[in-house]
This record gives structure tokens, C-alpha cells and sequence, in this order.
């Protein structure tokens, strides 16, 4: 997994309350087998007309919102379904950071699958980072100080440590758990005698 | 989470399933059942494919295509991408041993309707599938929840997933449901009381008098539609219904070890006095058939009711908030709900595709025709619940009252498949979600029950099954 530690750029605005994932990416881009290649298609029926033409005054259709790595959003962000293709998305456009009050769960964990780091602020710093974004401010996201700067703003933010570290190392999940197979196998041992029926397997 | 003192059922399964802890202070927790469709999924074979792993432990995960599948002449699948990804679920699954119902198999339906169906869920199972909505087999006290892709790759190569206990909310709803309020109403009017980010961090265990009165369609309706209130889980403690249920369907737990799953199965709703982080109590009284106005599941009002004015929000926000969603519904503030012109019903899902529903929409239009200017569409959630429908002649009802009889699938739920709303169009859908563009873009979406959207094919207007004779 790709890593992040800190991250300079403009931030998008996007001050919608609920963007949930059918906005980040609709459904009829979900029918691919692949990771990759989803970005030209984030926010699709914002970014584009009925003819698939660029709406030009959609904030990430303009510069220097078009190369953004940051977004800051409205609340409840990434709240519906649980597809990853909305972090996959994001990422392929280039976003490796979203601010918002509050994240949907299944997004939320999501994010950190894919090397995005998700920011919760409160609703007055978001007000602040949001008129930021819009006045084209640069922004400093450093992971390990979890600070975020921008202008005269310096706003502090919580994340798990876990979390944290596997981020800044780009940890491969599976091949972590992986190393507790023999605690896995006595787990099934164990249970196949007190509960076999759930393993009257098919 | 301590072991000793009074504990909640989601307590109680999460103990159970603890493998242990990483170094790295997280939880590893086992996952008795993995569901698999795929829209979700292939990436996570991929995935797999290039690290080179063996999926873990194949026979605890089932498989079914339910997303992209055409409901009409489904022999042929003609979007390429659609067939593609249904043609790879086929291949990966084939490749590790994983038990596919094709789409011939008569098993073959959303995922949601089927694992209950067949009898794969269970009491006290932890149960995953990349798919939010699997919230709804929490119905049978299970502790169910959605993941992403790279989860899914993870519980195939390891079987267990990485977790933190999530807090416990209890809602109860107490009392006799009054006429023509039913489990759909319920959980609409909850996520409007609690809002759609209202449940986030949290599994809602749903209790009172009204909860353990439903039938088991009716609490999956309620379990369901917990990711609409922001929950990770929804779950309904077990009890005689839920056993009755499970049953002799076939992967139940078989005669040899029937009365022992029943005895632990038996031990696990929560302790009275068992502590929880939110309690929410509501009178079931006060609950009126529900419909939604907006593009939230939150947006919602009594069908008495009318479309809410922005200019009485509480915030900036909310007030911005309902003017966009008013603009894309095509709605003007005090409409009355009931004055709202339909194009079009969807009768389906995972929310509102079983049985049950087919048998109430069918006891209301019987012997009626739906309006001229609608089309209704009526798709029964498992190739299982279609013959049963048949059986019982329901077919026959709907279709001579104008519905369109369809095959099994996710259909116009989310619209990925040909089933879709075109630009602007109104439709009254027994689904889940009213978001911008889920039924297809630019389409209006109207959540309600069963019963209320029967009512409003007839008229063509939403309708109150209250004033519908
Ligand atoms: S019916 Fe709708 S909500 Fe349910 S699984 Fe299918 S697409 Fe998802």
C-alpha cells in the first residue's frame, strides 16, 4: 500500500452536506474487474452534462481545483454503499487527503485501505479550512505532527495509532494478519468442538 | 470490554469471535460467513492472485450475482462490461472451491434475501459481505456488517477481520403498530428521528414490544436499513420467530446438532440490565406511514404531511441542504405529499423483496389495475421467492393489475443493471436509498413501504394506504 506522510497542496472545496458514494462515483463505473482508472469519472454527474461534457464551473473542472490532492467536504462524507471504488477514485484523481466533520464508517476504513488519509475536524475548523480552500491558501497536512496548516490556521487532529502507523509505513494488512494463522487454526479447533454446526461445511 | 457483569448481544457475539490481538493493539475477529457477489469482489481475487494466497477457508464463503443482472432475458447479458464482471465471479469462484448460485440456479437473488433464505444466516454468526446492506441479517441476531474490497480479500485470505468494538445503541419501540404502519415505516421514521449519521460508530440493537411482534421479513426490513442511520450493524435479539424461521432450510444447522445450536442460540440476547452507550425509546403511536421528499434517507415525513420549507431549518446548512434536494426532486415547499404524481413504482430489494411484501402488494391491488400514466414494476428478490409467488398465484394478481413480472435481482434499486429511471422521472420505491442518481440519473426517488407504494400505483399519486379502500 502506498504510504503518506505529509501532503502540501490547494484543497478543493466542496461544502455539501452527505456527499454519499453514489456522488463520488455512480454506479454504472462499478462494473469494472480493476483498481485503477476510475478518476476521470469521480463525481461524475457534478462534473459532467447529460452529454458528458465538462461542467465548467464544477470546482474540481476548474484550475487550480482540477490538480487538488486535498478536498474539504460537508459533513457525513462518504456515507451509502460500501464500495471501495469511491476511495479508488479519489485516489486515481489524485485526492490522498478529504476533511470533513464526520465520515461514514465503511468509507472511513476504506480510506486507510488505499493510502488516503481521512481528517475529522470540528464543524468551526472546518468553517475555516472551507474559506481556505475557496481563497486558494496552500495547506500543510503532516501526519506524524497530525497537524494541519494552512494561512494563519493550525489545527490539530486525533487518529488511531494503528492507523497512523500504517500509514506512514504502507503496511500490507493481510500480510500482517497472516503472521497469526497458527492463533486462526486454534480458533477453528476450538469452536469445531463447541459448535460444530457451524462448521457442517457445504 | 470486560467478561464478567451484564453484557449486550453484540457484547456477547463479539467475545465470542475475539481470535486475539495484533502487536499493533488491534483486534482480529473470526468471520463465520462471507458473502460474495460481483460488483464487489474482483478486485479481491486479484488481489490474491497477485500476492499469490489460497483463500483460507472456502467453504464458509457463498457466492451469487445479484448487482449487474439483467431481470429480462437473462440468458444473455448485452452490457460487456455487466457479463464480464458476472463471468469472473463464475471463474474466481470455480477457481477456489466457493459454493456460486449461477443465475439458472433457482437459488440465485440479492444476497441479502438469499443467505436468510437458504438458512446461512444464523444466530450469534459474525457474518461480512462487501455490500452495506448486509446490516439486514442482524435481523436473526447476528453480527453483520458491510466491508470494503480490500476487506473482502482480507477475510478470504485469513478468515478474521481487523476491528475495534463499535459502541451500543438500543432503540426500543414500544406498543401495538398502529393501522397500516409497518416495519418499513418504522425504520424511516427512526433514521428521520436519528438522521443518517445519527448511528455512526455504533450497532443498533433494535428491542420493545413492536420490534419482537414483527415477523422475521419485517425485522430484516428494520436491520436493514440500519446503514441508512449511519450504524455498522443493526440486530434484533433471537427468539422463537427467529428459530421457527431457520428451521429445516437448507443450510440450517441439521437434526444432530439442532438442539444444541438452539441452546446457545437461546443465551444470547442481551442481559436486562446490560449497559448501553445511547438509548433511544419511541411509542410506537406516534408512527405514521412514512415517505421520503429529498435525497436522503432522512428526508422523510408522514404521507399526511407536505415537502418541508428550507426557510425553516435550524442552520445555514440544513436550509442549503433542502434547497438542493428540493431543486432535484422537482418539488415546491408545502406540496402536499399526497398531491406528488408518480411515473413509476419499484417493488423490490433487499429492503422490501421477499415474500411477504410480494403477498401485502398483492392483497391491495387485487382485482385493481395501477393508473394509466404509471408503469410498475414489481421484482421478486430470489429465483425462491418468484416460485413461491407462483405457486400462490401472486403472479397472476400483479400482473392482471398492470405490473411487470420480473426475475430476481438488485434491479431498479440502483440501477446498474437496464432497469433505470430516466431524467426526472418520479418513482415510489420499496428500496433503501433516495440518493441523487441511485435509480438512474437525474430520477426521483420516493422511499415508502410495500403497502404504500401498492396504494400509489393504483392512484398514481402517493398514496396513504390509510384512506384506500
Ligand atoms: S437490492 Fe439494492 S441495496 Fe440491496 S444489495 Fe441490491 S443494490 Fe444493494
Amino acid at each position: 500500500m502506498d504510504k503518506f506522510h505529509s501532503l502540501k497542496g490547494i484543497a478543493a472545496p466542496l461544502p455539501i452536506v452527505n456527499i454519499d458514494t453514489d456522488m463520488i462515483i455512480p454506479k454504472q463505473f462499478l462494473k469494472t474487474i480493476k483498481r485503477t482508472g476510475l478518476g476521470v469519472s469521480l463525481f461524475y454527474e457534478m462534473r459532467y452534462d447529460n452529454d458528458g461534457n465538462l461542467i465548467k464551473d464544477f470546482v474540481l473542472n476548474t484550475s487550480p481545483f482540477d490538480k487538488s490532492k486535498i478536498l474539504v467536504a460537508g459533513d457525513n462524507f462518504g456515507c451509502g454503499s460500501s464500495r471501495e471504488h469511491a476511495p479508488w477514485s479519489l485516489k486515481d484523481f489524485g485526492i490522498r487527503s478529504v476533511i470533513s466533520t464526520s465520515f461514514a464508517d465503511i468509507f472511513y476504513n476504506n480510506c486507510f485501505q488505499n493510502g488516503i488519509l481521512p481528517i475529522v475536524v470540528s464543524p468551526e475548523n472546518l468553517d475555516q479550512l472551507m474559506t481556505a480552500a475557496k481563497n486558494q491558501i496552500e495547506f500543510t497536512i503532516d501526519l506524524p505532527e497530525q497537524i494541519i496548516k494552512a494561512g494563519n490556521h493550525s489545527i490539530n487532529f486525533e487518529i488511531e495509532e494503528f492507523r497512523k502507523e500504517r500509514l506512514l509505513q504502507g503496511l500490507d494488512d493481510i500480510g500482517i494478519t497472516l503472521g497469526y494463522q497458527d492463533k486462526i487454526n486454534a480458533y477453528e479447533e476450538d469452536k469445531k468442538n463447541k459448535k460444530p454446526w457451524l462448521f457442517k461445511d457445504n | 470490554m470486560s467478561n464478567q457483569g451484564p453484557k449486550t448481544l453484540f457484547d456477547k457475539i463479539w467475545s465470542e469471535h475475539l481470535v486475539g490481538q495484533r502487536e499493533d493493539g488491534t483486534n482480529l475477529l473470526y468471520i463465520d460467513r462471507h458473502l460474495v457477489h460481483e460488483v464487489t469482489s474482483p478486485q479481491a481475487f486479484e488481489g490474491l492472485k497477485l500476492s499469490n494466497r489460497p483463500v483460507h477457508r472456502p467453504e464458509a464463503t457463498i457466492a451469487v450475482a445479484d448487482h449487474n443482472v439483467p431481470t429480462i432475458n437473462r440468458q444473455n447479458i448485452e452490457d460487456p462490461q455487466s457479463k464480464i464482471q458476472v463471468e469472473t465471479l463464475a471463474k474466481n469462484t470455480k477457481e477456489h472451491g466457493i459454493q456460486y448460485f449461477d443465475l439458472m440456479d433457482q437459488r440465485q437473488g440479492i444476497v441479502h434475501i438469499i443467505g436468510p433464505e437458504q438458512g446461512i444466516t444464523q444466530p450469534g454468526m459474525t457474518i461480512v459481505c462487501g455490500d452495506s446492506h448486509t446490516s439486514t441479517h442482524g435481523a436473526f441476531g447476528a453480527l453483520a456488517f458491510g466491508i470494503g474490497t480490500s476487506e473482502v480479500e482480507h477475510v478470504l485470505a485469513t478468515q478474521t477481520i481487523v476491528q475495534n468494538p463499535a459502541k451500543n445503541m438500543r432503540i426500543s419501540v414500544n406498543g401495538e403498530l398502529p393501522f397500516g404502519v409497518n416495519s418499513k415505516d418504522l425504520i424511516l421514521y427512526i433514521i428521520g428521528k436519528i438522521g443518517t449519521a445519527g448511528g455512526t460508530g455504533h450497532v443498533i440493537e433494535y428491542a420493545g414490544s413492536s420490534i419482537m411482534g414483527l415477523s422475521m421479513e419485517g425485522r430484516m426490513t428494520i436491520c436493514n436499513m440500519s446503514i441508512e442511520a449511519g450504524a455498522r450493524a443493526g440486530l434484533i435479539s433471537p427468539d422463537q420467530t427467529t428459530f421457527n424461521y431457520i428451521k429445516g432450510r437448507p443450510y440450517a444447522p441439521g437434526t444432530e446438532h439442532w438442539d444444541q445450536a438452539v441452546e446457545y442460540w437461546s443465551s444470547l440476547p442481551s442481559d436486562n440490565d446490560a449497559n448501553y452507550d445511547h438509548e433511544i425509546v419511541i411509542d410506537s403511536s406516534e408512527i405514521d406511514p412514512m415517505v421520503t421528499w429529498g435525497t436522503s434517507p432522512e428526508d422523510v415525513v408522514s404521507v399526511k404531511g407536505t415537502v418541508p420549507n428550507p426557510s425553516s431549518a435550524k442552520t445555514e446548512n440544513k436550509k442549503k441542504s433542502i434547497e438542493r434536494s428540493l431543486e432535484y426532486m422537482g418539488l415546491k415547499p408545502g406540496t402536499k405529499i399526497t398531491d406528488i404524481k408518480l411515473d413509476k413504482i419499484f417493488i423490490g430489494s433487499c429492503t422490501n423483496g421477499r415474500i411477504e411484501d410480494l403477498r401485502k402488494v398483492a392483497s391491495i391491488v387485487k382485482d385493481k389495475k395501477i393508473a394509466s400514466h404509471v408503469q410498475a414494476m414489481i421484482v421478486p428478490g430470489s429465483g425462491l421467492v418468484k416460485k413461491q409467488a407462483e405457486e400462490e398465484g401472486i403472479d397472476k394478481i400483479l400482473k392482471d393489475a398492470g405490473f411487470e413480472w420480473r426475475e430476481a435481482g438488485c434491479s431498479m434499486c440502483l440501477g446498474m443493471n437496464p432497469d433505470q429511471l430516466k431524467p426526472g422521472e418520479r418513482c415510489a420505491s420499496t428500496s433503501n436509498r433516495n440518493f441523487e442518481g441511485r435509480q438512474g440519473r437525474g430520477g426521483r426517488t420516493h422511499l415508502m413501504s410495500p403497502e404504500l407504494a401498492a396504494a400509489s400505483a393504483i392512484t398514481g399519486n402517493i398514496s396513504d394506504i390509510r384512506d384506500f379502500t
